[in-house]
This record gives structure tokens, C-alpha cells and sequence, in this order.
């Protein structure tokens, strides 16, 4: 199929970015969009002109790293689908596809379409651990039984993979999705309880610092998640937020 | 030219379970007053790199920690499936250390180094406590206990797992171990940073050059110590299931400062990878070893079937039971579909070779869940009390079952491939996947450079010739919690009162230029074809010649071919943009080159190396049966190879391997 993309060109942080319009040819529907964007690249390459920076690495969906804004929705068309996972089979011959960066002013513009996400390094690094050190002396994995329920959810809350479509798709670039999932999957493991208040106060507060919006449940982010984390667990942080708050001495 | 004087492996006297316990005693130790006097730097963060840089930290050295990737949580650890092993016995099936030993010993075909499997299997243990502890969300059974399943090569359950998604539940925990110790100002974080060069002063490694992804920036750091955890080479076949910036640039500018590199050829195919599609295909996505468990490969028995199939006239469901050939059953009914993962490969390329591979290109074979579907399902009617429940109930019944063991994965699949798993068998084929060569490590995990240190896929000590499944993800993590972080102390013990290593030494300088020019070099061909041209160009190369099946005439040709690849390289390639700024092309042309000279090492490798082993396929050295033709008396030992100016002329000296605790036989899993 033959395509025509409106990209975002932007040289760096400060400079002033456009959309610019490419033509590609001959794109096969097994292709991934990625694959498709080193064809666009390989052309300009040979053009003498620069290529598309973006983000991308394990190009199966798990790293986190690629980040395209596809027509209007973060990664594309396709429920559940990172950039890397989406094939042009999606697509029609003689579409126009629109490419645009993440876009949040907690994730400030690199080049092109990659942005910098260190703000969401940095709210893990409030908090998102359990304070054990790597002695290799914890106890049995055994010793203390988890309900495989329980288990269960703080695994799904786990799988999230941090690229940021969340903020990327709320209206107020909140980052709640994300950082609830891991006060989820920590809160819900009994290791996790012990710090409980202290965690879930440090993360929601350096989420307010690096200049994340507020959640007004609109979600957004729920249905844009490539992994499906669902809304449950930005309750589940409300409640241990409020919890924290109501603890004396926390 | 070869020489077996120059190799210390430092293995500890004593009986083999003794050794790390007595060495652990023996060890120097820095005390804490003085560890905050010394600085360590940890180059990667995946599972081996984050482990060591939190735990190093915890100890109270000073970390620096570099990725190229934006965050840390992106190394690609993250993207390994199925599992870790650990020798817990919860199953009470028989396990121990000593089975978890010799399950690995025999995996690799008694190519890996017996003192440091052992220790690997002793803290194997540790490894799952430790994670549990983090909050790591292992599967588990209702009665809230840990599950376990099982993984080719091994007749016991010993692997803990996250469904498909274990290497992001374990390098997340690792990620948040290295988290906690950046917030605490013990860890300083250089992400989207990339090492450049190894710097050694006075015959110590003392720091790196590193290259600021995002302004461009060549920038000095130096340490006391340099530990590199930077993964391994697959990609230098280009396609391969490890990310697209997976590289060897940082382990090769090692060797190309003294740390020998170490059985470069022992390279593992994975059987269970989704096919290729076309030639515009950028990576290669794996299909978890988990799925043996359940799944059963097979290829149609007659030709004409087969044929039929890659026409599109026919459909797999429409074989008959007895029209297929399940070949791993059929060869191997001791392991069944279970056989280590070399072995599956080569058996698969076989059936196709011999014309009965599926999918257009007849390079495909079944991965088929029809069997493990029906008898869930059946099982699950019972559990539910369903009397005479309709085909159509077990299946319903039973695609739940599979769905909640693999269902990231067969989703996975169907993204790729746009049919339904559950519905219709896998297309699979083997690909490229982990690299047991690497730097040359002794028992403490030190390179051939004083103070430079290697872990996890980085080195090569552990999976000899063959690593199993579920076993990498176990070494990292042994390697970075359990292992370097007390090693580490023997070397730096003498450092105490070094104090602050300069950066401005006249070997800083001397490495930095280096790296300017060379840049600068890349920028200034004025070539017509992008990077991406060449390094496909090489990975046919080494795919078609130094992969699967590999004979010395094809291997000599195979040397020239790369060698007249680099200067068509040099004469052609085209890097746009310029080095002060974002430029991914010039990332990827820097490591292509190393994958270059690396190409040409490893194919010197697979033909010095005249035996089948492991993952090695001589075609010269085989059996009757066409099974791997193993050569003791003549090539027990690890390769490792030294840089001289040119890969091609790099020295070979020998570490032969010794084993006491176990007896050297010829491996079978009939």
C-alpha cells in the first residue's frame, strides 16, 4: 500500500516544531509501524536528509520504549497494542496517517517524536520499592502464603510497561494509571504493607512535583493502555492515599 | 598460534559444594568507612546490571550506573518469558542444588566451567527469596504458595514464573532495588548514556568513555572498578529476538583493550520463534519455551501434505492425527518435546531441510495446543462437576486454562501473525536468542583486565555450549545480587587508600580522542547506503554460515566475505547528521562496526573449534543419527581469544576444563 504521514519534526526542546508530510510506497500489511518508519527513514537517509528520531527498542511490546501519538490516539488504532505491536494491516492503501510525540509537559519533546519520561524514573524512586536490602537472608519465598487472588491483581497491576500513554492520553496528562499500578501491586502484597503510607504519600507527591495533571476519571488512559491496567487500581490509590492520611504518625 | 599460560580461572580448592562457602570466608573484605571511599562503575541495568549497581550501593560503594536506554527498566531483560530456575524442591519431585548442577553441566555439553555452576545452582534459592521479598508477584496456587512449571532439558519442576511475563516482573524488582539506592544519592543514574571505551591505567581498568545520547557529548568517568553487564551479542546476526539496540560496543571495546573474549561461537538458537515474513523484518519475537509444556510440534508426514499446506490448499486442522509426524516424540521420547533447546532447533531444520516445513516459506514447523486444550478442559469439567460435558464445553473449558498459563503470548502471536492460536496451531521456527560465549571471566567474574568485571549474558562462564531454559534470567540475577558484590572486594580491597581516580590522566585523554576521531571518521564517509544495509548484509551472513549448521569451507568463505564487508562498510555507508546532537543512525553505525570485527572472531571461532557441541554444529562431526559428535579429548576446553590489532589474527588461549563432581558423558536425551 501507498501512504502519505504527517510527522512531527521538531530539532530540539526548544525549537519549534511542524508537521511535515511524507510519501511511502509499496508498505506490506505484515510490516509493523515500525518497520514501516525505517522504510520512511531509509528514504531519507538516501535523500541526504535527516531521519525521523523516535523511541523503540524490544519491538515486542514489553520495554516501554516506543511512544507514537498514531492519528489522534497513543499507539495507534489497535486496543491493547504498543507502536511496535501495530501492523499496517491496520491501515488502507492511500491513507494519511497522522505521527505526533507524546505529548504532556511532564514529558518534554527530545527530538522528533521522542520525549523524556525520566519524571516517571523519578516518581518510582519516591517510592515504588519495598526498603529490603539484597542480603539473599529474607525469608523462605514460602514463609508467608499470598492469596492467589490477591496475587493475581498485583500481577496485573505489575504488567505495566511505563511508556506513558496514559498521561499521553488524558486531557489532563495525569499520570494516576500509572502510579496507581504500582501502589497497587505493592499494596496489595502483604511484603508491600509494611511502608504502605509512607509509599503512596511520596509517590502522589512527586507526581504533583514533575507537573502531572489531576485525575478527573474520565478514562482515558484505561482504554488507551496497551496493557490493559484497568481504573480499579486508581481507586485502590485514592483508598490508600486516604488511608495514609488518616494513619496517625504516617 | 595458542597459549595456556596466561589463564588463571582462581577456582577455589576444596570439595565442589565447599568452594563458594570457603571462598566467601577467604575473601578480602572492605569495611564500610572505607567502601564510601571507592567508586564502582556498573555499565547496563538489566537484570545483572541493576542487581549488581543496588546491591554495590547497599554495601556503601559509590555507583554510577549507565544505560543507553531512556530508563533503566528498558534493558531487555525485561523481555524474557517463561521463567527462572531454582533448585526450591517445593514440587518435592527430587530436586536439589546438585540436580539444578547437573541438569546445567549437561545442558551446556560439559563446556561451561563446573566450580561456577555450582555456586550458581547454590544460590539459586536465594534468588527467589530475594524477589519474593521485593514484591515480586510470582505465580501461585490457591493455596497461596508458589507455582512452579517445567522447561526443556531438566525432569523436574523448578521454574518460578510470572506468566509470560517473568524478566518484567524480576528486572522491575531489580529496577526498584536500584531505584530506592538512586533516591538515597548512592546510585547516580546516566540514562540514554552509552559506554564508548574502556579506560585502563597502569594495567588496571579505571574508567569509561561515554557518549550523552541526547547532546552528543563525550564525557569521562572514571572508578576504581568497571563491572560491565551489558547483555550479549545476537544481534550481530541482525535479525534476532534481543532488541534492536542490543550490542556488543561495550564488551568489545573491553577486548579490544585485553579482556579476552571467551567461546565467541556458542551462540543459541531458540526453536520457538515466530517465523520471518519478509525482508523488511527488524526483529525476531520469541514464542516462550513455556509452551512445550503443553504444546506439541509436529510437521506433516508425507511430502505432498506439507506442499499442499505451503500452497495454502490445505489447513493443519485438516491433517489426520496419523498424518503427522510428531518428531521430537518420535526421536526423543525420554524429553519429548522438552529436549534443550539445541537440540529442538536442529531437529526442526532438519524436518524442513528434508522438505516437510510448513508456512509459504517452508521454514515454519507446528506448535500445536489442540491436545493441552481438551484435556484442561476435560479436567476442568470434572473439577466443576459437569457429567459428559459436549466437545464444545472442554473446549471452552479448556481455552481458559491455556489462556490464563499463556495468554499474553498467544495474543502475542496473534498481533504478528493475524491468526488465532487457540483456534489453529503456531507457525514457529528457530531464531537467534542469547549468546553463552562472552568476555572471559574467572571464578571472581574479573575479565583478563585487572578491575574490570563481567556479569550475566556479558560473560560466558556458566551455560557452556547450550544454556537451558529459564537459566539466564537465574545467572543475572546470582551474578548482580549474590556473587560480584563480594567478589568485587578482593580486587578492591587494595584501593582503600587509592583515593579519587583522576579523569584527567594522560589515558583518559588519549581513549577520549580516540573516540572523537573515530566518530568523526563515521560522519565523514561519504557514502550512499544507510547502516541498516550492512548490518542486514552481515547477519545473512552469519546466519547462513556461522548459525545452525556450520562447516569449515563455508567458514573460511565466510571470513573473507566480512572482511570485504568491512571496507565496503568504510567505502559506502552513509551517517547523517552530525556528533553534538541526537543521532541514532551514528549510535547504530558505532556498533555495527564492532559487530563487523565481532562477526569475523566468531566464525575464526566455529572453525578452530572441529567438534559438534551444544549449540556448535559441525556438520563434519556428526553421528550416524545426525546427533551433535562431541570431540573430549581433543576440545575440552573454553576458547578465549586475544585481540592483537585485527579479529582475524587474535591469539587462542586454552582453559581446559576439569570435572571432578561430575562425570563427562556423552549427552542423550533419548
Amino acid at each position: 500500500m501507498n501512504l502519505t504521514l504527517k510527522v512531527w519534526r521538531q530539532s530540539g526542546p526548544d525549537a519549534e516544531g511542524r508537521m511535515e508530510t511524507y510519501q511511502v510506497k509499496d508498505i506490506s500489511g505484515d510490516m509493523s509501524f515500525l518497520e514501516m518508519m525505517d522504510v520512511l527513514n531509509a528514504q531519507l537517509i538516501e535523500k541526504g536528509e535527516e531521519p525521523v528520531v523516535f523511541d523503540h527498542d524490544c519491538r515486542e511490546g514489553i520495554c516501554g520504549m516506543c511512544s507514537m501519538y498514531i492519528n489522534g490516539r497513543p499507539h495507534g488504532p489497535k486496543q491493547h497494542t504498543t507502536t511496535c505491536q501495530l501492523h499496517m494491516r491496520s491501515f488502507k492503501d492511500g491513507d494519511t496517517i497522522h505521527i505526533e510525540p507524546w505529548r504532556a509537559s511532564a514529558f518534554p519533546v527530545i527530538k522528533d517524536l521522542m520525549v523524556d519520561r525520566s519524571s516517571f524514573d523519578r516518581v518510582i524512586q519516591a517510592g515504588g520499592y519495598i526498603s529490603v536490602n539484597t542480603s539473599g537472608n529474607t525469608l523462605d519465598a514460602n514463609a508467608i502464603p499470598v492469596p492467589k487472588d490477591d496475587a493475581d491483581a498485583a500481577f496485573d497491576a505489575a504488567t505495566c510497561i511505563g511508556c506513558g500513554a496514559c498521561v499521553a492520553a488524558c486531557k489532563n496528562a495525569s499520570a494516576m494509571l500509572f502510579v496507581s499500578a504500582k501502589v497497587s501491586q505493592l499494596s496489595l502484597l502483604p511484603q508491600g504493607k509494611v511502608e504502605a503510607a509512607e509509599r503512596v504519600k511520596n509517590m502522589v507527591a512527586q507526581m504533583d512535583k514533575e507537573g502531572f495533571g489531576n485525575c478527573t476519571v474520565t478514562g482515558a488512559c484505561e482504554a488507551e493502555c496497551p496493557k490493559g491496567i484497568s481504573l480499579e487500581n486508581i481507586a485502590r490509590m485514592n483508598r490508600e492515599y486516604l488511608k495514609a492520611q488518616l494513619t496517625p504518625g504516617k | 598460534m595458542t597459549d595456556m599460560t596466561k589463564l588463571d580461572a582462581k577456582i577455589p580448592e576444596g570439595p565442589i559444594d565447599k568452594k563458594w562457602t570457603k571462598h566467601k570466608n577467604n575473601i578480602n573484605l572492605v569495611n564500610p568507612a572505607n567502601k564510601r571511599l571507592i567508586d564502582v562503575i556498573v555499565v547496563g541495568t538489566g537484570l545483572a546490571g541493576s542487581s549488581a549497581a543496588a546491591s554495590l550501593a547497599e554495601m556503601g560503594y559509590n555507583v554510577k550506573a549507565f544505560c543507553f536506554q531512556d530508563s533503566p527498566r528498558r534493558a531487555h531483560s525485561i523481555a524474557a518469558q517463561g521463567g527462572i530456575n531454582a533448585a526450591k524442591n517445593y514440587q518435592n519431585d527430587g530436586d536439589s542444588t546438585y540436580r539444578l548442577f547437573y541438569d546445567t553441566v549437561k545442558g551446556g555439553d560439559y563446556r561451561s566451567r563446573e566450580a561456577n555452576v555450582h555456586r550458581l545452582a547454590e544460590v539459586s534459592t536465594n534468588i527467589i527469596d530475594q524477589c519474593v521479598a521485593q514484591g515480586v508477584p510470582f505465580a501461585r496456587e490457591y493455596g497461596g504458595l508458589l507455582d512452579n512449571r517445567s522447561f526443556g532439558g531438566v525432569q523436574v519442576s523448578r521454574t518460578f514464573y510470572a506468566k509470560g511475563q517473568t524478566g518484567q516482573q524480576l528486572l522491575l524488582g531489580a529496577y526498584s532495588a536500584l531505584s530506592r539506592q538512586i533516591s538515597k544519592g548512592k546510585v547516580k543514574l546516566y540514562n540514554r548514556h552509552e559506554m564508548m571505551d574502556l579506560v585502563i591505567v597502569d594495567g588496571k581498568a579505571r574508567g569509561i568513555i561515554a557518549r550523552n545520547l541526547i547532546t552528543g557529548e563525550i564525557q569521562r568517568h572514571s572508578a576504581h572498578a568497571v563491572v560491565l553487564c551489558t547483555g550479549g551479542y545476537g544481534n550481530v546476526f541482525y535479525l534476532s529476538t534481543n532488541a534492536m539496540g542490543s550490542n556488543v560496543t561495550a564488551a568489545w571495546k573491553a577486548h579490544r583493550r585485553g579482556a579476552f573474549m571467551a567461546n565467541p561461537c556458542f551462540t543459541q538458537i531458540h526453536p520457538t520463534c515466530i517465523p520471518v515474513s519478509g525482508d523488511y523484518q527488524s526483529k525476531l519475537t520469541l514464542m516462550s519455551e513455556s509452551l512445550r509444556n503443553d504444546g506439541r510440534i509436529w510437521v506433516p508426514k508425507k511430502k505432498e501434505d506439507a506442499q499442499a499446506i505451503r500452497d495454502g490448499k490445505l489447513k493443519p486442522t485438516q491433517i489426520k492425527e496419523e498424518d503427522r509426524d510428531y518428531y521430537l516424540e518420535r526421536r526423543y521420547p525420554a524429553f519429548g518435546n522438552l529436549v534443550p533447546r539445541d537440540v529442538a532447533s536442529r531437529a526442526a531444520k532438519e524436518r524442513c531441510d528434508a522438505g516437510f516445513g510448513v508456512n509459504k516459506t517452508g521454514q515454519a514447523v507446528y506448535l500445536d495446543f489442540a491436545d493441552a486444550i481438551t484435556r484442561y478442559g476435560k479436567t476442568e469439567a470434572r473439577v466443576q462437576g459437569i457429567e459428559n460435558p459436549s466437545d464444545a464445553k472442554v473446549k471452552e473449558l479448556g481455552t481458559k486454562v491455556v489462556s490464563a498459563k499463556y495468554g499474553n503470548l498467544f495474543e502475542m502471536y496473534e498481533k504478528i501473525v493475524d491468526e488465532n492460536p487457540y483456534e489453529t496451531p503456531m507457525m514457529i521456527f528457530p531464531a537467534v536468542h542469547y549468546t553463552m560465549g562472552g568476555l572471559w571471566v574467572d571464578y571472581n567474574l574479573m575479565t583478563t583486565v585487572p578491575g574490570c568485571f563481567a556479569c550475566g549474558e556479558a560473560n560466558f562462564s556458566d551455560h557452556g555450549a547450550n544454556r537451558l531454559g529459564a537459566s539466564a534470567l537465574m545467572q543475572g540475577l546470582a551474578d548482580g545480587y549474590f556473587v560480584l558484590p563480594y567478589t568485587i572486594g578482593g580486587f578492591l580491597a587494595d584501593d582503600i587508600r587509592t583515593g579519587p581516580i583522576a579523569d584527567d590522566s594522560p589515558e583518559f585523554m588519549k581513549a577520549e580522542s580516540e573516540v572523537k576521531e573515530r566518530l568523526e571518521k563515521l560522519l565523514s564517509a561519504k557514502g550512499t547506503k544507510p547502516v541498516d544495509y550492512f548490518h542486514r548484509k552481515l547477519g545473512l551472513l552469519m546466519w547462513d554460515n556461522c548459525g545452525m549448521s556450520r562447516n569449515a569451507e563455508n567458514l573460511k568463505k565466510t571470513i573473507e566475505d566480512i572482511r570485504a564487508l568491512r571496507e565496503e562498510f568504510w567505502k559506502d555507508v552513509r551517517v547523517p547528521g552530525k556528533s553534538g546532537e541526537t543521532n541514532p543512525e551514528l549510535e547504530k553505525a558505532n556498533r555495527v562496526l564492532d559487530f563487523l570485527e565481532l562477526g569475523e572472531l566468531m566464525c575464526k571461532d566455529a572453525l578452530d573449534r572441529e567438534e559438534s557441541c551444544g549449540g556448535h554444529f559441525r556438520e563434519e562431526y556428526q553421528t550416524e543419527e545426525g546427533e551433535a559428535l562431541r570431540d573430549d579429548e581433543n576440545f575440552k576446553f573454553v576458547s578465549a581469544y586475544e585481540y592483537t590489532g585485527d579479529p582475524g589474527a587474535a591469539v587462542l588461549h586454552k582453559e581446559e576444563l576439569v570435572y571432578e563432581a561430575i562425570e563427562v558423558k556423552t549427552r542423550s536425551y533419548k
